[in-house]
């Protein structure tokens, strides 16, 4: 095949653009799943109603849905602290995270996605702003504003998590729960409050994560189990419980899935993804910053 | 109750050949249309039991598996039309092969590992079937089907009894394995895989037989799907609600026994049948949704468990 080197810069340059993104979407289940070791698989279920959310907000008012993300994180927080506050009750208590909590999560996502159905229908939906259809002219780059503001929000998130969990007492305590819960309680800290907090966190993420989406594609009910194999490919390629490995893996991701897109067609992406994940999990589960 | 299999066979059959007859007796094609899926997911309840009920390990890709059987149905329809029951010992091949390989890929791996696997694995196939041109990629594909089959007759007829006979063989093989070497071994791997392991149970050899065994019922399952529903897609065969249903009907009906994922995908299926017609079929996945939530929070044990809890406070 001839590979012209614009396109192939092109390609490269998107795809660090939609690993950027990715690592919005990702960020949530590092802490959820790598960190606090609960496998929320119903994380992309939560980004997609911050998606509709987004939509409904930008359609009236005409809220700026980044701006409505954030107004959002309050509600997502408190949503977030129920499903932690049941799951604990309900599983974690008696050690049944295994096979009733992983069936718990899958019933949540299935009964999200039915609900938007629902409510919704099956249509695609999109959100206006002003940076979505403009682009910026960098010599042979082009950088569409659609994918450059969403990767800089998301790189921003990254940041202010990361700050968060390293140099906070609750942050360093989140980070405390994946190693020691009983050196966590000697400091007079409950590890179930602390993890109560962090998943609470994990999925106000989503609430950003979802506009973020929703900015970059028309978003659909069902789009959201794509997003379950990239999350979760993600996550353990870039090793659990490590967020810089996670943004490395998201960024991988997001260069492979582009070049994929680019010269072999998009209805092959979603396959790199799982494929990815898969040999991941085969050779290397421990990931490449694993702890 | 001690029954042997044999008898618990000619009880089978038995049942069956009551069933046959009521719905023959009603003469209206639609319940055999209705109860073709019910017994379908009877199978599919079974099928994911023997992996996730027995040994513990959650399969979210059970979609994965019957679209496979769906789809070897389809491409050995375009080379020669095979009979039915020969396309649905392939499906099982296939399927049980794919069940094979999937266990050897990640099986290693701790359980919730291999849960998010199987989602993956679903979706690389279903990915894979859409680029496919020959099944018919994501446009789908027509599988005409004969009218009347010789001796039953009416083809539905034909396909409700197929299906009826795999949901005997489901139920009788899992209530086999319940009672064998082979359901021990399955139960000490759910209980502690570590001290089975240390205790010398084969764990990585019995795993690879469940899932093979529970990747072929649910190929069997798939195999006469395309001739049922006539046109097949990929978004309907790897559709999100049987891989919900595989995991809601064992565990509303209770786990690990043979007898829970039966009660729970006839209790479910028939539910879910009546809701569709008379409602909406969203809707009916919501219940199932629910139920399944529900289930999963108030009653760990399913409705074996609660019934087991009140006979148990009766005596």
């Amino acid at each position: 095949m001839d590979i012209s080197i614009d396109l192939l810069i092109n390609a490269l340059v998107a795809g660090l653009l939609l690993g950027g993104f990715y690592a919005a979407v990702t960020v949530g289940v590092s802490i959820s799943f790598g960190i606090l070791d609960i496998v929320n698989i119903a994380h992309p279920a939560f980004i997609i109603l911050g998606s509709y959310l987004a939509y409904k907000l930008n359609y009236w008012p005409g809220l700026d849905p980044i701006l409505t993300s954030i107004l959002l994180l309050p509600l997502f927080y408190v949503i977030g602290w129920l499903v932690y506050q049941i799951y604990h009750a309900a599983f974690e208590r008696y050690g049944q995270e295994s096979l009733r909590g992983l069936a718990f999560f899958f019933g949540l996502l299935f009964i999200t996605e039915v609900m938007l159905i629902l409510t919704f229908g099956v249509d695609y939906r999109y959100v206006a702003a002003s940076y979505i259809g403009p682009s910026l002219h960098l010599g042979i780059v082009d950088l569409p504003l659609r994918m450059l503001v969403p990767c800089l929000v998301s790189l921003a998130l990254f940041v202010a998590l990361q700050l968060f969990l390293s140099t906070t007492f609750t942050g360093r305590a989140i980070m405390a729960v994946a190693q020691d819960q009983l050196a966590l309680r000697l400091v007079a800290c409950s590890p179930i409050r602390i993890k109560r907090i962090a998943f609470a966190i994990s999925i106000a993420t989503t609430s950003i994560a979802g506009a973020l989406l929703i900015i970059i594609q028309p978003v659909e009910p069902s789009i959201g189990r794509e997003y379950i194999g990239r999350i979760f490919a993600i996550c353990v390629l870039g090793g659990l419980g490590s967020l810089p490995g996670m943004l490395i893996g998201a960024m991988l991701l997001g260069i492979v899935e582009s070049l994929t897109s680019t010269f072999y067609g998009p209805s092959w992406a979603p396959a790199v993804a799982f494929g990815f994940l898969l040999v991941t999990l085969a050779v290397r589960p421990a990931g490449l910053l694993g702890r | 109750m001690i029954v042997r299999s044999s008898v618990f066979l000619s009880i089978c059959a038995a049942v069956a050949a009551g069933i046959f007859g009521a719905a023959s007796l009603i003469g209206n094609d639609y319940v055999f249309f209705a109860g073709y899926v019910v017994l379908q997911f009877v199978v599919l309840a079974q099928a994911w039991n023997i992996l996730g009920g027995y040994t513990g390990y959650v399969n979210f890709g059970s979609a994965a598996f019957f679209a496979l059987g769906a789809y070897a149905s389809v491409f050995l329809h375009k080379y020669y039309p095979l009979p039915l029951p020969l396309l649905i010992a392939i499906g099982g091949v296939v399927s049980g092969l794919a069940g094979l390989g999937m266990g050897y890929l990640t099986l290693r791996l701790r359980g919730a590992f291999f849960a998010i696997a199987t989602l993956a694995f679903a979706v690389v196939l279903q990915t894979l079937v859409v680029n496919w041109n020959y099944v018919g990629g994501a446009r789908g594909a027509y599988v005409i089907r004969p009218d009347s089959v010789w001796p039953v007759g009416s083809y539905v007829h034909y396909l409700f009894l197929l299906m009826l006979a795999l949901a005997i063989i489901a139920v009788a093989m899992s209530r086999a394995i319940e009672r064998s070497r082979l359901g021990y071994g399955f139960a000490t791997i759910r209980d502690d895989e570590l001290a089975a392991e240390a205790s010398g149970v084969p764990t990585l050899r019995l795993k690879l037989i469940a899932t093979t065994l529970s990747g072929a019922l649910m190929g069997m399952a798939g195999a006469p799907f395309p001739y049922y529903i006539g046109y097949v897609q990929p978004a309907a065969a790897f559709g999100l609600d049987y891989a919900v249903n595989a995991i809601a009907m064992p565990m509303i009906g209770g786990t690990g026994t043979w007898y829970g994922p039966l009660i729970g995908a006839v209790l479910v299926a028939s539910l879910q049948q009546w809701a569709t017609v008379s409602i909406s079929s969203e809707l009916s996945l919501l219940v199932v949704g629910l139920l399944l939530v529900g289930f999963v929070i108030v009653a760990p044990g399913g409705i074996v468990g609660l019934a087991r809890r009140y006979l148990w406070s009766a005596s």
